[in-house]
């Protein structure tokens, strides 16, 4: 196999917890806790799991935007975990991240030709000519008219502001887009022109996408593979088939089972954990999911499990599952 | 592994009888409720002429997209409406016979959580911080019931345990603050419920929960509604939540009523073009998938702009020349089954 177009190993992000009133460290929370991701070129992979297992942080610090406390990123061979910032910059050009809130990642000030011009005039690109006609082609690319440059982001849709958003992270041609939860926000008619959009385009241009999402049947429509978060570390990792109908991660299991499916009378029979996700600042020893899992032994309390290899590209950590 | 899982699973199929038509008199029954705010020199028609009735027992699912009226609709059944909104709402809202339209708010306010309760997406913002739980769950119950506080003060822990609160007395003395947010939802449940009201709202539940925490809320409202044979009135734009609650459907489109039917034929013989370019439109969860999702084309219409006739006209592949004039009536298409449509889909 190729060199991945992106290796992460090991990937930490520990925050420390200070005190109110002396600023001592008084606790560690380990938002991503050693987590192992690859991306091909061209592929669409998931990140999936509950508020606080830590996917939209594994996101942001793949791109720097928080900064690991420990691990490896590798984007395409060279190794930009401790690159600084000058060294960081054309790395930046080549990933690129798609936001929830497209309103919210949008200045309101700017018209829409000047959020799209902004990435040309940082990385020095064209002069002012060469940027408005980019600019209109990437708004032609994402199904907006050229008018469009001149208008603010208030007078858009919810909709057609994510297609302002994701004509940004084109504007530089990456190679990698991070979705964090791009459609999430959408209404479900919207959500599937949005969908679609970002398949088209990966199809064009040939896109890597790590999509992050909780929502499992948008995931099941547009990831190659899939990796479930589950408090700060990876539970499983497997191809999309083999995740959706063939999961064997107990969490995975649990997860699946609970979203609704939109055809009445045929809800699955639910293995719905009982409680809440605990807190990323205090969490359980051994495997994280082992106070809600129904099938934990005595060593799932005092031992992570480490990832094993179930099936090609199938990996569980799981003291449970076989190879 | 899936078979040992398979033994500890709580619900295989899901009881979910809709209650035998019965020739009594519906408990809710809303008639041309309409809510049209002036904004000179334009008039929004957020809530444009909508009727609905909902028996004892049953889940009525009111679902759309933002902008389309739903809790607006529920916010003036409440008459939780503020001003300048509270006076605007003209229609009829009967509630066993009782025309809720015409109640002082002092007399409003001896129904509201006693006959009919509401809970929200966010419990963190509808539940009073600076008071305990317990004491929030037993307020309503002193005040409507007329329990002496040590009565109301079981009744809250009771209630805390029905929700499937761990440790109820420990709870009933915590501050919201302290919870999280599944067990927010089931406190802010145990709050509505505690004076067993015939009716509840509930807008948009579970919107803001985790898939696990979800599904355990709808489980817990199902089986409190079985319980006390409550009506639900379920506000969500999520159909597969509406799916696997509801008996039946309403689809509301820019303030109006487009299509309403039993949960299963609408979801099997969807009649109205935009109930069934909706469910086209969601991602399943198949071993085979498409390359493409069907789109509805455009989007939704402001309430300020909203077309003359149907209001789905623009975006339907199946409009008719009189689409664009005229509104289209609610007709009867099959038994229980009605749409808003001048050419409405194969059942």
């Amino acid at each position: 196999m190729a060199e991945p177009l992106l290796q992460v190993r090991g990937l930490e992000v520990h925050f420390p917890i200070r005190s109110a009133m002396l600023r001592r460290r008084i606790g560690t929370v380990r938002a991503v806790d050693g987590v192992d991701l690859e991306v091909a070129r061209g592929e669409t992979l998931a990140l999936v799991g509950e508020s606080g297992c830590g996917k939209t942080t594994t996101g942001k610090s793949i791109l720097r935007l928080i900064e690991p406390t420990g691990g490896s990123i590798r984007f395409a061979g060279e190794e930009i975990a401790r690159h600084p910032p000058a060294r960081l910059a054309p790395f930046r050009r080549r990933m690129q991240i798609v936001f929830q809130d497209p309103y919210a990642s949008l200045n309101p000030r700017m018209t829409v030709g000047g959020i799209l011009a902004a990435p040309f005039e940082i990385h020095r690109i064209g002069d002012a000519k060469d940027r408005a006609e980019r600019v209109a082609a990437l708004l032609r690319t994402v199904g907006l008219p050229p008018e469009a440059a001149r208008r603010y982001p208030h007078e858009f849709s919810g909709g057609q502001r994510q297609r302002i958003g994701i004509a940004r992270a084109l504007a530089l041609e990456p190679e990698l887009v991070i979705g964090d939860e791009p459609v999430s926000a959408l209404d479900v008619s919207i959500q599937a022109q949005i969908i679609n959009l970002m398949k088209r385009l990966q199809a064009e241009l040939g896109l890597a996408y790590i999509m992050i999402s909780h929502n499992l049947a948008v995931v099941s429509h547009v990831a190659d593979r899939v990796a479930v978060m589950y408090l700060g570390r990876v539970v499983e990792t497997a191809p999309r088939e083999a995740l959706f109908f063939d999961a064997r991660h107990p969490y995975t299991q649990a997860l699946l089972s609970a979203v609704p499916e939109p055809v009445p009378g045929r809800r699955r029979a639910r293995q719905v954990p009982q409680g809440d996700v605990p807190s990323p600042a205090n969490p359980p020893p051994g495997c994280h999911f082992h106070p809600r899992c129904p099938l934990a032994i005595a060593r799932c309390a005092q031992e992570a499990p480490a990832p094993r290899i179930v099936a090609p590209g199938h990996a569980v950590a799981c003291h449970l599952v076989s190879p | 592994m899936r078979a040992m899982l398979g033994g500890v699973t709580a619900t295989a199929t899901l009881p979910r009888d809709a209650p035998a038509a019965s020739p009594e008199a519906p408990l809710l029954s809303v008639r041309g409720l309409t809510l049209h705010i002036p904004v000179p020199p334009h008039t929004l028609r957020a809530v444009d002429g909508i009727s609905f009735d909902l028996r004892r027992g049953e889940t009525l699912g009111l679902v759309g997209e933002s902008g389309s009226g739903k809790t607006l609709t529920a916010m003036a059944v409440m008459r939780l409406l503020e001003p300048p909104l509270s006076d605007l709402p003209r229609g009829k809202v009967l509630l066993e016979g009782r025309d809720l339209m015409r109640l002082s708010e002092t007399e409003m306010s001896t129904l509201r959580g006693r006959a009919l309760s509401m809970i929200f997406q966010e419990p963190m913002t509808s539940l009073n911080p600076v008071m305990t739980v317990g004491r929030q769950i037993a307020e309503p119950v002193v005040r409507h019931l007329g329990l002496s506080a040590r009565q109301a003060a079981a009744r809250a822990e009771e209630m805390l345990r029905l929700v499937g609160i761990p440790d109820p007395p420990r709870v009933a003395r915590a501050y919201p603050h302290l919870l999280s947010g599944g067990m927010r939802q089931r406190a802010m449940i145990a709050i509505a419920l505690a004076c067993r009201p015939s009716l509840l709202i509930a807008d948009e539940p579970t919107t803001a929960l985790d898939v696990t925490v979800q599904a355990q809320i709808l489980d817990l409202l199902a089986g409190l509604q079985r319980e006390m044979g409550s009506a639900v009135l379920l506000i969500t734009h999520d159909l597969a939540v509406i799916a696997e609650t509801a008996h039946r459907v309403a689809v509301m489109y820019a303030g109006r009523i487009v299509e309403e039917a039993p949960v299963g034929s609408l979801f099997a013989a969807p009649r109205h073009p935009y109930t069934r370019g909706l469910l086209a439109s969601i991602p399943l969860i198949a071993r085979e998938r498409p390359e493409t999702l069907p789109e509805i084309p455009g989007m939704v219409p402001g309430p300020g702009d909203r077309p003359a006739g149907c209001a789905f006209a623009p975006r339907c592949g199946r409009a008719l020349p009189r689409c664009a004039q005229d509104v289209p009536p609610f007709a009867p298409l099959a038994p229980g089954h009605h749409a808003a449509c001048w050419n409405p889909c194969d059942g």
